[in-house]
């Protein structure tokens, strides 16, 4: 069976999965939507920005990064279930390519993330927050990246690693100082040099400035170009990875 | 149908920095003809799921052959996958997708086309009485209802040979009675079906052939009938009421007791087929003017068998 077909076989179960949870979805939009109004308020005083909407327009392209960092880590939760509840090893004796096994459930994350992204961005506007239409998508765009590959790094590591006693811990070791050092939520211009220097290795904390400079009205800025090229080669890496753990032994 | 050739599989497990490579599958060999069903009949460990798992490509045997429905599973994993079902130990049905959904998907998981995926799950759900519930969330159905919805998923790519690991385990009474029923059906229809189990009863009742598996080896093999034979033969009791001197020399000259005991009020006989020789007994006895109050055929249980093959009771444990 093509991977395209496949692909979309899984996508469609787990969407249709997922929205028959209301509570499920309750949570997906309050959670953005919490972020929003408690720290944007705290970033305006802190970076001295002149209205709410210079604000948004700062802190808004960082949340939609933290979104789907942390979107698309915990998706190995739901791994797990799947796994104990016999769906992965249901599929794996039938012709499905693992990629579709992988990538189904992967852009079930993105398609969450750009559902919540959607929500926040359009929230803030209403608040002040301005973007031009092209940078936006193109903005979203980078977002659906991270959300991919992070999902499927963490599916791969659930199929791994089997019970969330170690993936609970491996995801907040990576997870948070990946978010400090990215510059979402507090400015890394207020760090130390040392710590500067760190966060340059960070893609996110890239991501994050190619994001703002996005939503600032410059997608000339070269920062802009760089997180595609990079985060187009660790998603690649990540989703390549990820389904060959479907193939490896399923115990 | 299914020819297995010393299929092995250790598992590594680590000891702090040592890693030890613990056997759960040492060498099992066995052949399933079309048409039949193979019971792999053992205790928890023995190594039966290990081995299904082997075959239905979810691991990689360490050595060994195996070749499922004229596909060799070393080099033909994708084809083998075409030809067989598998319904696992626990399940495999999500709490919020309705039977007919999860089997539809099943379907189109193997390639077939929409509509036709919805005539087989409708056929399916037919099939195995469960249009009734169809339309409702598996969480709602009994453990034997869902356990029905398993066995139709792993029989909608119409496979050639299907696989049930521990169908019965975790059912109430009612709910095995039901899977039972099922697994005769199949049977009935002609399909070719490898079963493993640890209730000897069920090995007994449902199967053409029935493998022994213990400590990772198949201890031994044959239709149930010869494996009870295999181990003790038949015993025929006699209750004959005060001439239990005279049959006894009688029964002493038969070239076809074994070995024979006085009970109470008669004599036990060990034959190797009791059937056979029920005819002959009556017959000498009436020779000798003896006319037996009662004679009754015992056949040993599986019990017996599993208890002589693999060293220890499979009931008690």
């Amino acid at each position: 069976m093509n991977v395209a077909r496949g692909t979309w076989l899984v996508f469609h179960r787990q969407i249709s999965q997922i929205i028959r949870s209301p509570i499920w979805i309750f949570l997906s939009i309050l959670d953005p939507l919490v972020y929003l109004f408690l720290f944007a308020p705290l970033l305006q005083r802190a970076l001295n920005a002149p209205t709410s909407g210079a604000a948004y327009t700062t802190f808004v392209p960082g949340l939609l990064v933290l979104l789907a960092i942390f979107g698309g880590m915990f998706a190995g939760f739901n791994m797990l279930v799947e796994l104990r509840a016999g769906m992965i090893e249901r599929a794996r004796v039938t012709p499905m390519s693992t990629v579709a096994l992988l990538l189904g459930r992967s852009l079930k994350d993105v398609a969450n993330l750009l559902f919540q992204g959607g929500i926040v961005t359009l929230t803030a506007m209403l608040f002040g927050l301005t973007v031009r239409l092209p940078e936006l998508l193109l903005g979203f765009l980078l977002v659906g990246m991270i959300a991919l590959g992070m999902s499927a790094l963490s599916n791969g590591a659930a199929l791994k690693l089997k019970t969330e006693g170690i993936l609970s811990p491996l995801i907040n070791t990576v997870g948070h100082p990946l978010l400090m050092l990215s510059g979402i939520l507090l400015p890394l211009a207020l760090a130390p040099v040392w710590l500067q220097n760190v966060a340059n290795l960070n893609v996110f904390s890239w991501v994050v400035r190619g994001m703002r400079e996005l939503f600032a009205g410059h997608p000339e800025a070269p920062v802009v170009w760089q997180s595609f090229a990079v985060l187009t080669v660790l998603t690649t890496l990540s989703v390549y990875w990820a389904s060959r753990q479907f193939a490896r032994s399923i115990r | 149908m299914i020819e297995v050739n010393e299929l092995r599989k250790s598992y590594r497990i680590r000891f702090g920095r040592k890693t030890i490579d613990v056997p759960a599958v040492r060498g099992v060999t066995f052949d399933v003809q079309k048409g039949q069903v193979l019971g792999l009949l053992g205790s928890n460990g023995a190594g039966k799921t290990t081995t299904i798992r082997m075959l239905t490509t979810l691991i990689r045997p360490d050595s060994g052959h195996a070749v499922i429905a004229d596909a060799d599973l070393a080099t033909e994993a994708a084809e083998v996958r075409r030809r067989i079902g598998y319904v696992s130990q626990g399940g495999c049905t999500a709490d919020n997708s309705t039977a007919r959904e999860e089997l539809v998907l099943q379907a189109r998981m193997f390639g077939i086309g929409k509509a036709e995926a919805r005539e087989r799950a409708a056929r399916a759900l037919d099939t195995f009485k469960l249009t009734e519930y169809a339309d409702r969330r598996c969480k709602t159905y009994s453990g034997g209802q869902r356990r029905r919805v398993d066995i139709a998923m792993g029989l909608i790519n119409e496979p050639k040979v299907l696989f049930l690991d521990e169908p019965t385990a975790g059912l109430d009474p009612a709910g095995r009675a039901d899977i039972r029923d099922e697994i005769e059906r199949l049977r009935a229809d002609g399909m070719t079906v490898l079963v493993t189990t640890h209730y000897l009863e069920e090995a007994d009742a449902l199967c053409d052939r029935v493998a022994i598996v213990e400590k990772g080896q198949v201890v031994a093999e044959g239709t149930p009938d010869e494996l009870k034979r295999q181990v003790a033969g038949d015993v025929v009791t006699l209750g004959l009421n005060g001439s239990t001197p005279d049959a006894e020399k009688v029964m002493t000259a038969a070239a076809y007791v074994t070995r024979l005991e006085s009970t109470d009020d008669g004599l036990r006989l060990f034959v190797d087929s009791g059937n056979r020789v029920l005819p002959k007994i009556l017959h000498d006895l009436d020779d000798a003017g003896i006319v037996p109050d009662t004679i009754e055929v015992h056949r040993p249980s599986l019990d017996d068998v599993f208890l002589a093959k693999a060293g220890r009771s499979l009931t008690a444990a």
